[in-house]
């Protein structure tokens, strides 16, 4: 093939308004979600220089990151973050943008709403003032965080002006064992290149193991992708991503389904096309992972132990020796929500598990559903009932303990096995001590009161 | 944002490496609606304790050092994409960050905020850390449109984009820029296919 390109480089000179002298290009932008704690000083901005929103129909907002998760229906208590998401509501009915609020039944974390909805679609180009704006990539788009300056930008002109990143692919080849999931494999690979080993690149995942997941398991692994450094992460849209967006509220419709589908059917990395940087996995090497230290390259298999480090601030911090199992150690939290999986196969995964059992003595557990319709979704299944005779509690949608903005933290001194993304220092509460894992490991991390090779305990 | 060219400063160092984030300024202070004041909960975790007293050990809090330049361990930055970080440091009086990696978003952060993130070598941030270790006095040189930074007689000569070295010397923000492309931009939108 002449001139063959990476499914990458196809969607970016799609969307390339012109060049920039200094080696930058002005990229047009297809979506923004915006959210209360990104979008105010960028809403102010742009009152201040007296410009318009440019496109607004291409924005979506929410309030997920600041807002609590128990009493809904009721006016938020906490002063601040009342002021940041009625700041959001009043920005939103000024600038007349769309808004699914605390409450709204289209509520829910920004990156559990949009491909939900339908929003999320293959070849897109995607922002949000938030750095796991790359989970859209599952869908074959270019998703990526910005920071507020951008987010102005953007609603002032639909463009940003960037870098070219470089171009990575990782491939997974092989099938993935018993009781191992798509959350265990982003963490391998993080583990192996590191929090700043995707830095300049844009990540697409191949091999067979990924084409094998599910659209919920693909977003888990495109979600993380900035934990190695990464501007995103990104997966070539197949049959699974097409049976996914089907239907929903805002896909393509009629005729509109057919060009679409015929578009989409063209996104794919061709042969002969060269990566920047390219890394091969065998998905039999991967086991269920956990981290022992305060960033998400520092993973171990979780059968494993606590490696030697030269600089030991992070393991004072977790209050771990080097050479020491994870397996066995008993943790006082678990918490399952977070935009990397608090998806519904989430939920039934741990239902799945937990069912007929119940929580440890020493486990307090916080099951925080992704969306309001992932919540609707594992009522109509029952779920509910299983968590509640499990002793877990099942809250309302929200980004919650994942970074502890709202009510929801962890103490000073105590651990938590957490399906979020971050385990940095003070991430889930000043003090708390976060180990992340799969939803599976942490399911049965709750029951058993201790953190355990889950594979010994699938039926 | 304000212009930076020259600039002559002493630094605080900060030898850690990876620093998120989340360090920068905790989630928790993330709640303001306006891009003032989060100066003062700059590192807030690790420069005051749980009862809000200072922290001695920590670098800001030692008057030893002091200067609008921050030395910082490799991958400075990473994590969340929150501008409030840049806010942070440019709110507490920082104008220039020195590391041998930054994350991605920050670094496109920083320089949105008129910060000037200097990529230098492992080689010679260790001998940057060195040299304040020797003498907390030693004096930093900025010359922006030279790309050359004068530390102790060793004279390092930084890359930095084109575009984004211009916007910095002129106080210029990109969105002046997009907005004068607003033609080009609907000539665009025409010919583009959504779905």
């Amino acid at each position: 093939m002449n001139n063959p390109k990476t499914l990458f480089d196809k969607i970016w000179d799609a969307h390339v308004v012109r060049e920039v002298p200094g080696d930058r290009q002005v990229l047009y932008i297809d979506r923004h979600f915006i959210h209360e704690v990104t979008s105010p000083q960028a809403f102010a901005g742009l009152k201040e220089r007296g410009l318009p929103i440019f496109r607004k129909e291409k924005i979506v907002a929410t309030a997920d990151h600041n807002i609590p998760t128990i009493n809904q229906h009721l006016p938020i208590t906490e002063p601040l973050s009342r002021k940041q998401v009625d700041t959001l509501t009043d920005n939103c009915s000024e600038f007349d943008i769309p808004l699914f609020g605390m409450g709204h039944d289209k509520q829910g974390i920004v990156h559990v709403i949009g491909p939900e909805q339908g929003i999320t679609k293959p070849g897109m180009t995607i922002v949000c003032g938030d750095s796991h704006t790359s989970t859209h990539g599952a869908f074959g788009s270019i998703a990526f965080g910005i920071g507020t300056s951008q987010v102005e930008q953007v609603m002032a002109s639909q463009s940003l002006i960037l870098d070219r990143p470089k171009t990575m692919r990782i491939t997974i080849d092989g099938n993935l064992s018993a009781g191992v999931s798509a959350k265990d494999i982003i963490l391998y690979i993080i583990s192996k290149l590191t929090t700043s080993g995707g830095t300049g690149y844009f990540v697409e995942y191949a091999g067979e193991a990924i084409r094998a997941l599910s659209m919920e398991a693909r977003m888990t692994i495109c979600n993380m992708s900035i934990e190695m450094g990464a501007r995103g992460g990104m997966i070539a849209p197949d049959d699974t991503t097409y049976t996914y967006v089907n239907g929903r509220e805002h896909a393509p419709k009629g005729d509109q389904w057919d060009a679409a589908l015929a578009y989409w059917k063209t996104l794919y990395t061709d042969d002969g096309a060269k990566f920047d940087a390219e890394y091969n996995y065998d998905a039999a090497d991967i086991s269920p992972m956990i981290t022992y230290g305060t960033n998400p390259g520092m993973g171990i298999a979780i059968n494993g132990v606590v490696p030697q480090l030269k600089d030991h601030k992070a393991l004072d911090y977790m209050g771990l020796n080097e050479g020491e199992y994870l397996v066995g150690k008993e943790v006082q939290h678990v918490f399952i929500g977070s935009c990397t999986n608090a998806r519904i196969e989430d939920l039934r995964q741990v239902a799945d598990f937990v069912k007929g059992k119940h929580r440890a003595a020493n486990i307090k557990v916080m099951v925080v559903p992704g969306s309001k319709a992932v919540e609707a979704q594992a009522k109509e299944e029952g779920l509910d009932q299983v968590f509640l005779s499990a002793g877990f509690e099942l809250r309302s949608p929200g980004c919650s303990a994942c970074l502890g903005m709202n009510a929801d933290k962890i103490p000073a001194g105590e651990y938590c096995v957490s399906t979020s993304n971050r385990n940095f220092e003070g991430r889930q509460g000043p003090g708390a001590r976060t180990l992340l894992a799969s939803p599976l490991t942490a399911a049965a991390t709750a029951i058993y009161g201790k953190i355990v090779d889950v594979r010994h305990y699938l039926s | 944002m304000e212009p930076i060219n020259q600039l002559t400063s002493t630094a605080v160092p900060l030898p850690i490496e990876d620093v998120d984030t989340d360090q920068i300024i905790p989630a928790r202070f993330l709640k303001a609606v306006t891009k003032h004041g989060f100066g003062d909960n700059l590192f807030r975790d690790w420069r005051y304790d749980n009862t809000d007293q200072p922290i001695p050990d920590f670098v800001l809090n030692n008057d030893t050092y002091h200067g609008s330049v921050l030395v910082a361990g490799k991958n400075f930055g990473c994590g969340s994409s929150r501008e409030h970080a840049a806010w942070a440091l440019a709110d507490y009086g920082f104008k220039v960050v020195i590391s041998s990696f930054f994350a991605d978003i920050f670094k496109g952060n920083a320089m949105n905020n008129g910060i000037v993130p200097i990529t230098v070598s492992d080689a010679q941030l260790d001998e940057i850390f060195k040299s304040i270790e020797a003498d907390p006095e030693t004096q930093f040189d900025l010359d922006l449109n030279q790309q050359t930074l004068k530390v102790n007689g060793l004279v390092i000569n930084f890359d930095i984009d084109a575009y984004k070295k211009d916007c910095l010397i002129k106080g210029h923000d990109d969105i002046d820029y997009l907005i004068s492309l607003k033609s080009e931009i609907e000539s665009f939108e025409a010919n583009q296919v959504i779905y």
